[in-house]
Order: structure tokens, then C-alpha cells, then sequence
């Protein structure tokens, strides 16, 4: 009966379809959490990365040219050695770029953001970023506005010359 | 009878269900304005006739012609208009639960035909009066009996005044009272409206009374033909243990199995029987 | 030996008849669309038998669709409120829930809750056609059944399934649900709750909402009437179509949300 062939075959070919769109679902949805399939790795060490983690965005002027690949301890120094994939068509990133650790919004993730340098010499595959900026930690920099406003209004007293203790 | 006396005619008939074979090599002459009875044990394939006379299966070799076409043939348009021309009346009525009576008749006739709704409701009431069913017009299936579905689905098959009328087993599991008035029905409506009828049925009685022509068939053949004394009269054994309801004869009582001590005893692995050779 | 080698020609034989009776089911399922599709437009070309069966399958549904909206929408304020206070960000409850529902829950659970009802409904219908004859009494009437009967089903299906979503999405989130459980009961600001949602919901994401309760509705109509009309003509055949159609159907509306949303939201 050719009508049974005629099933088997369009039920074959609507299986392989079925596939198909689920292997494309798998690759659309990594691909947009992890980046371009070509691109150049470069590193930078930070003091303190607060709450950066592998995966997040590294920009350049605000737009999205990479991300954090890994997130290690330099044995000697300490600190903490950011590894970053670039995008291949960013190919002439200024060697003396600086990176800084940003919040997106006020309670946001972080992310790195890139502030291009001047020179001529284009970043490479490898190279190592020599200017950072580490995370803000919102502790440090209430102790620092606390002790700037202890200092403000020390300053105030003893500059008015009405200081009650001696 | 010449060919234009015959409307259905039947040559060399095989037919085949996956394993089974059903027809093995059967001729049919159903004439014109005749009924016809079509008879023999259960499970023979004599709904199945029907349905390839109605062109719902194929034959794997013989032809089938329904007033000079051949039904295997014809493309699926041609064999919707052939089946506008014929009507069948299915063993449990078959009628559509969501419709009332009313529309149930109407069906056949608000799908194929442009005819103003009052002339549809005029024709509805005369095929429903015919069955002596008029007065049930707005009940819905579920509240009718057995017998009022059959003689409903009768009215139906007849709607649009077909050439051919096929009956599946209207007979069958009725009590006497619808019996005889369905019987009655089928000759009254064939004579009066110039039908052919054929009847798939194994009831004897009602069914040689109201026939002009017998087959009957077994073992995929036809065993027996003729008029219904010709039949009656018969010497022959198959038809003798059909018509007297003998349990054993050409056709065993016993489906086929292993030995019957070796069975209770044990001695034999289970196994499933095989079906009653058909 | 011998018996090692029978036990795994076995085994393969086996494997090799479903793999068969799956790929022969799926071909016959997308000839039969073929066939129903191809009747639609006649089907519409009867609005009365269309609308017939968009009163059977949607309107009935909607008390079922109704109550789930109201107590998802209740639920989900609940549980965003007690995550987005410890943020001081209760305010965006709003956003929140109109999110959820619009994007994921809206259009997944009213389609489950379609195949539940709506989709069983009509796979035992069509599967009792086949049992009773009445499909073989149309064929042999001269009546196209797959127009007569399959393809008006389909065609509500399909539309009344965006339908039933936006409701339940309606319910959810604003007229009882969200609304009731996050400004009456929790105390979120009325103003900002609505005001959070214009700002933040966008066209994009109700259209897709609608694209995934359509793609649904195609699903769902196809395997409920693919089930009931292949139907074996017993009950127990009618028994199997329904439960086939309801496990099959939600398990397609959670795959295909699955292929849906990586594609409609990859940017996100």
C-alpha cells in the first residue's frame, strides 16, 4: 500500500524538522548568553572585582563587545586576574585602555567597562591591560564619607576657634 | 436479465482486510427495482460488500459496477456524486447526536441540494410520515429507541429519493413489533418510490419474506443463490445449517484449537486460539 | 550465545516497530493537517458551524480560564511581593506580575488548561463520531467529513485560544489577582502599579504573548482532532484518543514555549 510509505516518509521528513528547530533553539539561546564565536582573549588585574562574575559584559562607549570569560588569583601579586574575549571585528582597542568595574544602574550587576587610551598600538590576543580601576565597595566608601563629614565639621569647629576640648 | 435490468453487478470479487481475506472470488447481480438479501453467519464480510459497493474500500482484483461505472475507478469528486445516488442505512442508525430528528432527515438534503428550507421541511415531514415517525421530529437522537433510530436513519437514506438503498443488518437485536414494521417499511418504500434495495442480514425470516433474490455467502464465496423458495428448498448443507440455525455443519462450533484434554491437563503450553475461520 | 544474540535481535526488532509506528503516526498526522487545512477556508465560508464550536470550546472554557487567571494573578502578587520588599522595590509589583503573565504563564497555562478541557472535549467528541459511524454515515452521505466536522472544530480551536490567553492575562493581572492581592490586600500604590506597568510592559512582549497562544491553539486543535478522528472505533479507543491529546498537547505547549521564548526574548 503506497499511502504507508507515503506516511513513513513525510513522518521522517517531520521528525528531522522537529530536530532541526530544537538544535537551532539550543544555539540561539547560548549564543545571545555567550557571545560571538570569534573572538581574541585579553587580561586585566583588579584589587578588588566586588561582584563580578564570568559571563558579564565587557563595553566599550557603552556597547556590548565582549565578556568575562574567567575570573582567577595571581599567586604572587593577589589579585585578581580578569580574562576577557573580545570580539574580533574590535581589532584596534588602544594598548593603554583602562578598565573599570561599573554597576549597572545603582543595584545592578557589574560589568567592565573599557575607556580607550591613545596609542597606536592596537590590543592583541594575550595582552594585558595596565590601567584598572578596582570595584567600589559600598562599605569603604561609606567609612570614607563618614570620616570626610567627621572631618568637614572638625575643620568647621576649629576654624570658628570654638573647640571645647584641648 | 439483460445489463440494464441489473444496477449493481459484481464480477470476480477479492478482497482482503491485512491477513484476512474476506472475498475469495465472488459474483453479485443486483436488479433494478428488485431487493436483494445478501445472508450468512457473523463476521463474514457482509457489511464489508456494502462498503465496497460504496466505493469506502477497494478491491484488490474483480470489478464492481454501479449502474454501468466502476466504482474503483472513479476520483474522489465523481465518487461523491455516485454516492449522492445512493443511500445507506447503517446497523445502529449512525444518525448525527447533535442534530434533532428533524435535521438529522434534513442533512442530506441542506448539504446537496439549493432547495428553499420550506420545501426542505415539506420533504423532511413526507419521508418522516412514511416511517410513521412525523410526530418525533424535534425530539434528538438519544431520546428515540433502537428502532425508532433505525427507521429515522431510514428516512434518512431515502432523502434525496436515491436509486440504490443499502441495508446493514436493519434487523438485527429488534423486538418483533419493529421488526415486522421495518420489514414492511423496506418492501413498501422500494415498491413505491422504484428503489433497488439490498439487505445485508442474517435474519432469516423477515428477510426471505420480504426479498425477491437471495445470496448467500461463506468462506468468502457465494455458497447459495435464488429466489427465497428456491432457497428454502435447498438440499444443499451449508445452506440447510444456515437456514435451520444448526449449530455444527460446514461451519464448526468449535474455533480451532489444541486438543481439549491436552488443554486442561496442561500438558500443552498456553496459546491463543485462532479466530472462527471465516 | 545464541540466546544473547536472539534477546538483542529482539530488542532491535522492537525498537525498529515503534521507531516505525512513531514516524507512520507523525506522517499520517501532517497529511491529515494537510487535508484539514485545506478545508478550512469552506469551513469559514460557514460561519454558523464555526461559531457553533467557538461557543462549545471557548465560551465554556472560560470559567476554568477565569478562576486559574484570579488565583495565578494572586499568587504570583504574593509571591513577588514578599521577593521585592526586601529591595524596597514593591512598587514594581505591577511590572512583575503583568511581566510573567504576558510573557510566560498567560499564554503555558491557558493553554494547558485549553488542552485539559477543550482539547479532550473534542478528541472524545470526533473519537465517538468515528465509534458510532457517524463519520462512515457522512462519507457514505456524500459529506466531506473533515469539512463538515473536523475543520469548523480546528478553526475555533485556534482562535479562540489568543482569546482565552488575553482574558486569563486580563484576570491575572488586573481585574482580581494582581490588582485585588497587591493594592487591596498588600498595600502596593494603586497609581504606581498601573503606571509601572505602561511604563515597562511593552507592545513587544503582549505580541509575542499572542504569537505563543496562537502557535499554541494550532497545536492543540491539530492533535485533538488528529487523535478523535484516528480514533480505534471502541470505547476503549475513544478512552485513549482523550488521554493521548491531553498528554501530548501540554507536553508540545511546554516544548514549543521553550523553542518560542529563546527565540522571542534572545536579546534579553
Amino acid at each position: 500500500m503506497q499511502s504507508k510509505a507515503l506516511e513513513l516518509l513525510v513522518g521522517l521528513f517531520f521528525t528531522l524538522g522537529v530536530a532541526a528547530v530544537f538544535i537551532l533553539t539550543f544555539r540561539v539561546a547560548s549564543l545571545s548568553g555567550a557571545g560571538e564565536g570569534s573572538s581574541y582573549a585579553i587580561t586585566a588585574d583588579f584589587e578588588n572585582i566586588g561582584g563580578l562574575k564570568p559571563g558579564a559584559a565587557v563595553t566599550l562607549a557603552g556597547v556590548r563587545i565582549g565578556r568575562v570569560h574567567s575570573i582567577v588569583i595571581d599567586r604572587t601579586t593577589f589579585e585578581a586576574r580578569v580574562t576577557m574575549r573580545i570580539g574580533e571585528s574590535y581589532d584596534n582597542i588602544p594598548k593603554d585602555t583602562a578598565a573599570s568595574i561599573l554597576t549597572a544602574g545603582l543595584l545592578g550587576e557589574q560589568y567592565i567597562g573599557l575607556s580607550p587610551g591613545g596609542d597606536e598600538a592596537a590590543l592583541a590576543e594575550g595582552d594585558s591591560l595596565k590601567f584598572t580601576q578596582s570595584a567600589l565597595v559600598l562599605e569603604n566608601l561609606i567609612g570614607q564619607f563618614v570620616t570626610n563629614m567627621a572631618g568637614n565639621s572638625s575643620s568647621k569647629d576649629s576654624a570658628s576657634g570654638n573647640s571645647s576640648s584641648k | 436479465m439483460t445489463a440494464s435490468d441489473t444496477l449493481v453487478r459484481i464480477r470476480g470479487l477479492h478482497f482482503r482486510f491485512g491477513p484476512r481475506v474476506i472475498f475469495d472470488g465472488a459474483d453479485f447481480d443486483f436488479a433494478r427495482g428488485k431487493v436483494t438479501a445478501v445472508m450468512g453467519p457473523s463476521g463474514i464480510g457482509k457489511t464489508t460488500l456494502l462498503r465496497l459497493i460504496g466505493g469506502e474500500f477497494k478491491p484488490q482484483a474483480g470489478t464492481i459496477e454501479v449502474d454501468g461505472t466502476e466504482v474503483a475507478r472513479l476520483g474522489r469528486h465523481e465518487l461523491f456524486e455516485l454516492r449522492k445516488r445512493m443511500g445507506m442505512m447503517f446497523q445502529f442508525g449512525a444518525l448525527l447526536t447533535d442534530l434533532s430528528v428533524f435535521d438529522n432527515v434534513a442533512f442530506p438534503l441542506r448539504e446537496h441540494t439549493d432547495l428553499p428550507e420550506s420545501m426542505i421541511a415539506d420533504l423532511v415531514l413526507m419521508k418522516l410520515h412514511a416511517v410513521g415517525l412525523r410526530g418525533a421530529r424535534d425530539l434528538y437522537p438519544e431520546e428515540c429507541s433502537g428502532g425508532m433510530q433505525r427507521r429515522i436513519a431510514f428516512a434518512r437514506a431515502v432523502a434525496l429519493d436515491p436509486m440504490l438503498v443499502m441495508y446493514d443488518e436493519p434487523f438485527t437485536g429488534q423486538d418483533p413489533l419493529s421488526l415486522g414494521v421495518l420489514a414492511r417499511l423496506v418492501r413498501k418504500l422500494n415498491d413505491a418510490l422504484g428503489l433497488t434495495s439490498i439487505i445485508v442480514s442474517h435474519d432469516v425470516a423477515e428477510t426471505l419474506d420480504i426479498s425477491d433474490y437471495v445470496y448467500l455467502i461463506s468462506g468468502g464465496k457465494v455458497v447459495a443463490e435464488g429466489t427465497p423458495q428456491q432457497i428454502r428448498g435447498s438440499p444443499d448443507e451449508g445452506v440447510r445449517q444456515f437456514l435451520e440455525g444448526l449449530a455444527d455443519g460446514p461451519v464448526p462450533f468449535h474455533a480451532r484449537a489444541i486438543d481439549y484434554a491436552t488443554d486442561l491437563l496442561g500438558t500443552a503450553p498456553a496459546r491463543r486460539s485462532q479466530g472462527v475461520p471465516a | 550465545m545464541t540466546a544473547v544474540l536472539d534477546g538483542l535481535f529482539d530488542v532491535l526488532r522492537r525498537l525498529q516497530a515503534i521507531a516505525t509506528d512513531f514516524l507512520g503516526s507523525a506522517g499520517r498526522a501532517c497529511l491529515f493537517l494537510g487535508s484539514v487545512l485545506a478545508a478550512v477556508p469552506s469551513a469559514l465560508a460557514r460561519p454558523r458551524l464555526v461559531a457553533q464550536q467557538v461557543y462549545a470550546v471557548g465560551v465554556l472554557s472560560l470559567v476554568i480560564i477565569v478562576v486559574s487567571g484570579t488565583f495565578i494573578g494572586m499568587v504570583l502578587a504574593l509571591q513577588g511581593y514578599r521577593t521585592l520588599v526586601g529591595f524596597g522595590a514593591e512598587e514594581s509589583l505591577g511590572v512583575f506580575v503583568a511581566l510573567v503573565t504576558v510573557r510566560e504563564l498567560g499564554p503555558v497555562v491557558t493553554a494547558l488548561l485549553f488542552a485539559g478541557r477543550a482539547g479532550s472535549a473534542l478528541a472524545a467528541e470526533i473519537g465517538l463520531m468515528r465509534a458510532t459511524d457517524q463519520l462512515s454515515g457522512m462519507e457514505m452521505m456524500a459529506v466531506d467529513p473533515v469539512r463538515r466536522v473536523v475543520a469548523p472544530r480546528f478553526v475555533a480551536g485556534f482562535l479562540t485560544m489568543p482569546l482565552l490567553a488575553a482574558i486569563f492575562s486580563v484576570m491575572a493581572i488586573g481585574v482580581a489577582g494582581g490588582h485585588l492581592m497587591g493594592v487591596e490586600v498588600l498595600g502596593v500604590d494603586d497609581g504606581s502599579y498601573w503606571s509601572q506597568i505602561q511604563a515597562q510592559v511593552e507592545l513587544k512582549d503582549i505580541w509575542n504573548g499572542v504569537v505563543k497562544s496562537v502557535v499554541f491553539g494550532f497545536v492543540i486543535s491539530w492533535i485533538a482532532v488528529y487523535q478523535g478522528y484516528h480514533a480505534a472505533p471502541t470505547s476503549a479507543g475513544v478512552s485513549d484518543a482523550t488521554k493521548t491529546t491531553v498528554v501530548l498537547a501540554s507536553l508540545a505547549t511546554l516544548a514549543l514555549d521553550f523553542v518560542l521564548t529563546a527565540f522571542m526574548f534572545e536579546g534579553v
